[in-house]
């Protein structure tokens, strides 16, 4: 077979055998991701098939299922919602940064992985999944609950706080000086307030720019924005995440709801080929070495992140019981702990075990946020029971 | 009655407001125009006992039971000084053989000397209608005549 077939052909083989994956979490009710991270590393270098030929548009579609992913997030918020949830829980929000980066970079840094691997597994452990967040909230019917509103504004925030995160993070990977280091992060710091502005008050301006009713030409004028703003926000060292996550932001209305509506299948292909390119990159034989460690964040940050969920739902005088779902809730990591540490692998600068363990704990965290906060209730009515039983009558 | 409106940043709005019962009753507004109806647990307010979707007709068809029976008693209660007069709500199902045909086709009024008096449509009341209102399924029609007239104007929504 010459290249070009192979690569098809294995290319094929990876696309289809994630499509019966992805029938297959879902039958379960349980997130696709890490059936797709399991694949990658099922295929990639050390795996049980070597696919190479494959691995040359994994890379470059990798890369366009991040710019899609964080650009449908954007495209989820209008920048009045991101406003007003980051003034209703930047203290909560800055619990939850304390409280559940502190264990990666703890574990980073005992691992002797250094200021930038820290940093890197601070991120990991730091933010949830809002699309898997999102999805259980709703399977669970959990949307007129009083305690979701706070659950939602967290993930604003760490969503906000990832556009700030990102371009620090890609600084320190691209190793720059202190001083063009704090240029870039001022970049960043200036696009974002720049974006907010004009999507508060001109939104509808950019909307008209990329707007058509043409669907084909929609598409490529979205499609095409989004990479080179990304592009460009690459180059500036801003990372292309942040790039995209700002349009979609400054995108709003009915032209982001369409949008969404065309970009979402998209999304979904770029991103499951962006979690195989990732596996495959990940050596699974380096995974047990670093197993016992990931399963101590899993636990560690899991409680941690019930912790912030609790706090943060007692202030707003809900009651025991939603205090505890709203901690669950939050449990679920993926599509951002991956791309995040996506980010520090390709560009190098980071252990390569760092991808064995981002890949472990997140394996672990995508499984387990959906089933914690399913269990909470039966848990804690287990627990009430008992105490109740405890009481001598 | 206050209504709390909740904005659930990337999903849509909720509107809810508490009922006598203890309960929240109301709606979540997902940003794609999909509409779940909720009702809180009585022992937990901050938890949902139940969470419904609804597509735009059957939210049209909830709503349209629950405006029409007020509707109804308000005529009833209007109509109660005439003897012999009452009225009726009717609905148009997906069957009825009037579905997307004109009022005026029915031939109601002098086949029955039943006046339909209102149609209500997703939960909007549209009083008087013309002979050229065209009639959907879920439509509730509000029929005062004699209760002969009434059963006369039931069956031919149904039959035609």
């Amino acid at each position: 077979m010459d290249s070009t077939g192979l690569a098809l052909f294995e290319l094929g083989a990876i696309l289809f055998a994630l499509g019966m994956l992805g029938r297959l979490a879902a039958r379960f009710g349980m997130s696709p991701i890490p059936l797709y991270l399991l694949g990658g590393l099922a295929f990639g270098e050390g795996g049980i098939v070597t696919m190479k030929a494959a691995t040359e548009f994994g890379h470059m579609a990798g890369e366009i299922g991040v710019v899609l992913l964080l650009l449908l997030l954007g495209l989820e918020y209008t920048a009045a919602e991101l406003v007003t949830g980051l003034r209703r829980s930047w203290l909560a929000g800055l619990l939850d940064i304390v409280a559940n980066a502190t264990p990666g970079v703890v574990v980073a840094l005992v691992l002797g992985w250094g200021a930038v691997g820290a940093v890197t597994m601070g991120g990991v452990t730091y933010i949830s999944s809002s699309g898997i967040v999102a999805k259980v909230l709703n399977d669970l019917g959990r949307l007129g609950n009083r305690e979701t509103p706070v659950v939602l504004s967290i993930l604003v925030f760490e969503d906000l706080a990832m556009a700030v995160y990102l371009p620090i993070l890609t600084m320190m990977l691209a190793g720059l000086s202190f001083a063009s280091g704090l240029r870039s992060l001022a970049i960043a710091l200036v696009a974002i307030t720049v974006v907010l502005i004009v999507a508060l008050r001109y939104g509808r301006y950019v909307s008209a720019i990329v707007d058509s009713n043409d669907g084909e030409v929609f598409l490529l004028k979205l499609l095409g924005a989004a990479l080179l703003v990304a592009g460009a926000a690459s180059a500036l060292k801003v990372s292309a995440a942040v790039g995209a996550f700002l349009l979609g932001i400054a995108i709003s209305g009915s032209t982001a709801q369409e949008a969404a509506k065309l970009l979402e299948p998209l999304r979904d292909l770029f991103a499951a080929i962006f979690f195989v390119a990732f596996g495959l990159n990940t050596d699974p034989t380096a995974i047990p070495p670093v197993l016992g460690w990931a399963v101590l964040l899993a636990v560690v940050t899991a409680l941690t992140k019930i912790g912030t969920g609790w706090w943060a739902a007692s202030r707003q005088g809900i009651r025991r019981m939603g205090r505890a779902r709203a901690g669950a809730a939050l449990v679920a990591r993926g599509e951002f702990s991956i791309v995040i540490a996506g980010l520090a692998v390709s560009v190098g600068g980071v252990n390569p075990k760092l991808a064995a363990l981002a890949s472990a704990y997140v394996l672990m965290m995508a499984v387990l946020g959906p089933i914690a906060a399913r269990v909470v209730e039966p848990a804690i009515r287990l627990v009430q029971r008992g105490r109740a039983d405890a009481v001598p009558t | 009655m206050n209504v709390d409106v909740t904005a659930l940043p990337g999903i849509g709005v909720r509107k809810d407001f508490a009922v006598r019962s203890g309960r929240r009753i109301g709606v979540v507004a997902h940003r794609d125009g999909g509409i779940d109806l909720i009702v809180s647990q009585r022992d937990d307010p901050d938890t949902c006992i139940a969470q419904v979707p609804l597509n735009p007709d059957e939210a049209a068809v909830l709503a349209n039971l629950l405006g029409a029976p007020q509707l109804v008693q308000q005529l009833r209660e209007e109509h109660s000084d005439l003897p012999g007069i009452t009225t009726r709500q009717l609905s148009i199902s997906g069957s009825s053989p009037y579905r997307g045909r004109m009022l005026g086709e029915t031939g109601m009024r002098t086949r029955t000397k039943a006046s339909i008096v209102a149609i209500m449509r997703a939960g909007q009341v549209q009083p008087s209608p013309g002979p050229d209102q065209v009639l959907d399924s879920g439509d509730i029609l509000v029929v005062v005549g004699t209760p002969h007239g009434l059963d006369a104007a039931a069956r031919i929504l149904v039959d035609g």
